[in-house]
């Protein structure tokens, strides 16, 4: 089953407020995904360097030992904010992913880099949306746009790395209801091309799809567009970037979407309850996207 | 007048109130709230007058016997699904199945409906004053259904016996659909659908399409019945 939800912020006044707007979004799909769930925050950007949202299976994992440690071996100063309830930091380091994550791939191996960007932050964990958004404070957060998603597992097992929304590539994002069926090959497909993928999960070969489309030269719209050939199964995605947000359906639209728009905000929900109390909705557009049709929002998504 | 507000009560206890009435019950009934709430007003069966104010969630007036309800808003998966008589009006658009299986009363609704629209409907009516989705009617097999906008990709596929008017574009037709003569009878039929549901046109402007019942579960030659 699963729930996803997006906000996109068009009114910048509203950044300071995106957390408390979408938590009880979040919470709305709690019938849809009692499982495990996650969000993408896209803010906070960093100005020089990168930032990655690393996890730790122990919740009071010595996050600073690993600031320190890195700091001497960088030589720099290095920021590490800490989720102390969820076993979770946000990592911000002027370094080349690759040189970070094969410093913590050999010397630390029992951290997960859960995202890498300037501005994502993909914060997820096991149990229900209420709890885990608890655990991260997400209605206290600041952003320009997230997305949201509530698991009922299917293809894979209810752990961490399974949940959603998942990422292949810088600022990357995706939250997918449905299942695929083609992703066995498409995996091995695409790692002939160098993606590299943490899990079994079908969800996160349709992010390593796109990022692969990306590096390509693809834009976000063009990449969704040819996604429809590629991939086969049911599926309805909300894809993140660093500026754009992207709703796409499988042509036979299984899965539920709803979206609304104002002046101030773009949302989509698997279920419009979650929408409910969102500011204005009473006069939004809304509409139910078409199957087969790509929806695209902000600077990179065009 | 009975009003409950879904923000104050539960849906269940909504329904079961509802139920709980003899089937010769009449009064109206307003339901505020809604929020996108799950399977508000389902499984009525008494002659009452409902009215939703706001938009509902899936399976809304589903399985309605007798009753009337006016749903003030939009609608998700499934509204009137099973719907066996009575009458259900929706303001807004609706998601996809609006009518699903529906064996009869009448469904009218004001915007567009999704894809899927009567799919498998056993005998309702269903009249759309916008446009419909793709797969609508899918094994339909008794009633019309009414599109006064455009229809989308394989409309009536496999369908039995509905009577299916599209006034505007049909994207494309499903196997063993064909369009078919408007003959008197259902210009006389259309035309009392067309004003039970208040659209104010002509039932000349539309194309009646059916099955062309050469499908194999028309031809079985080995059944020995």
């Amino acid at each position: 089953m699963c729930g996803i939800v997006g906000l996109y912020l068009k009114n910048p006044s509203l950044h300071d407020e995106i957390g408390k707007l979408f938590a009880p979004m979040m919470v709305a799909m709690t019938n849809r995904g009692p499982d495990s769930a996650g969000f993408a925050v896209y803010g906070d950007e960093v100005s020089e360097g990168i930032k990655l949202t690393l996890q730790h299976e122990e919740a009071d994992y010595l996050w600073h030992e690993l600031q320190a440690e890195l700091e001497s071996t960088y030589g720099g100063a290095v920021q590490m904010d800490v989720y102390s309830e969820a076993g979770a930091a946000v990592l911000k380091i002027n370094a080349s992913e690759e040189g970070i994550r094969s410093y913590l791939e050999t010397n630390h191996p029992e951290v997960s880099v859960m995202s890498v960007g300037v501005s994502i932050e993909i914060l997820k964990g096991m149990g229900l949306p209420e709890d885990v958004i608890t655990r991260f404070g997400l209605s206290g957060m600041k952003g320009s746009h997230i997305i949201g998603h509530t698991r009922m597992a299917t293809e894979s097992a209810v752990t961490t790395e399974g949940s959603h929304p998942f990422t292949t590539g810088m600022d990357l994002c995706l939250a997918h209801n449905g299942s695929l069926s083609n992703h066995n090959r498409l995996r091995v497909e695409l790692q002939r091309e160098g993606i590299h993928f943490n899990t079994e999960n079908d969800s996160e070969v349709a992010a390593g799809y796109l990022t692969w489309r990306l590096q390509e030269g693809d834009t976000l719209k063009q990449a969704l567009e040819s996604s429809l050939d590629v991939l086969d199964g049911f599926f309805t995605f909300v894809v993140g970037t660093q500026n754009g947000f992207a709703v796409i359906r499988d042509p036979i639209a299984c899965k539920p979407a709803v979206m609304a728009e104002t002046d101030d905000y773009v949302a989509f929900a698997s279920e419009y309850h979650a929408l409910a109390d969102l500011p204005g909705i009473e006069n939004a557009k809304l509409w139910e996207p078409e199957p087969a049709t790509v929806y695209s929002w902000g600077g990179d998504a065009e | 007048m009975t009003t409950v507000d879904l923000t104050q009560s539960s849906v269940r206890e909504l329904n079961q109130a509802l139920h709980d009435l003899p089937k010769d019950a009449t009064g109206e009934w307003t339901v505020n709230g809604t929020k996108g709430e799950h399977a508000v007003a389902c499984g009525i069966d008494a002659p009452l007058d409902v009215t939703i104010n706001g938009h509902a969630g899936y399976y809304a007036a589903g399985m309605n016997q007798q009753a009337n309800v006016v749903i003030n808003g939009n609608v998700g998966v499934g509204v009137a699904e099973n719907m066996m008589s009575g009458r259900v009006h929706v303001k807004g658009n609706a998601s996809q199945a609006a009518g699903a299986t529906a064996h009869g009363g009448l469904l009218v609704i004001d915007g567009d409906a999704a894809a899927r629209c009567g799919i498998s409907m056993k005998g309702a009516n269903i009249v759309v004053k916008g446009s419909i989705g793709h797969m609508s009617c899918f094994m339909g097999q008794a009633g019309c259904l009414v599109v006064c906008g455009d229809a989308g990709d394989a409309l009536g596929d496999s369908m039995y016996e509905v009577h299916i008017y599209v006034k505007g574009t049909v994207k494309s037709l499903g196997a063993d659909v064909v369009e078919k003569e408007m003959r008197a009878e259902h210009i006389e039929e259309l035309g009392n659908l067309l004003s039970e549901a208040g659209v104010d046109d002509d039932p000349a402007n539309f194309k009646r399409y059916g099955s062309a019942r050469n499908l194999y579960n028309f031809h079985i030659d080995d059944a020995k019945l």
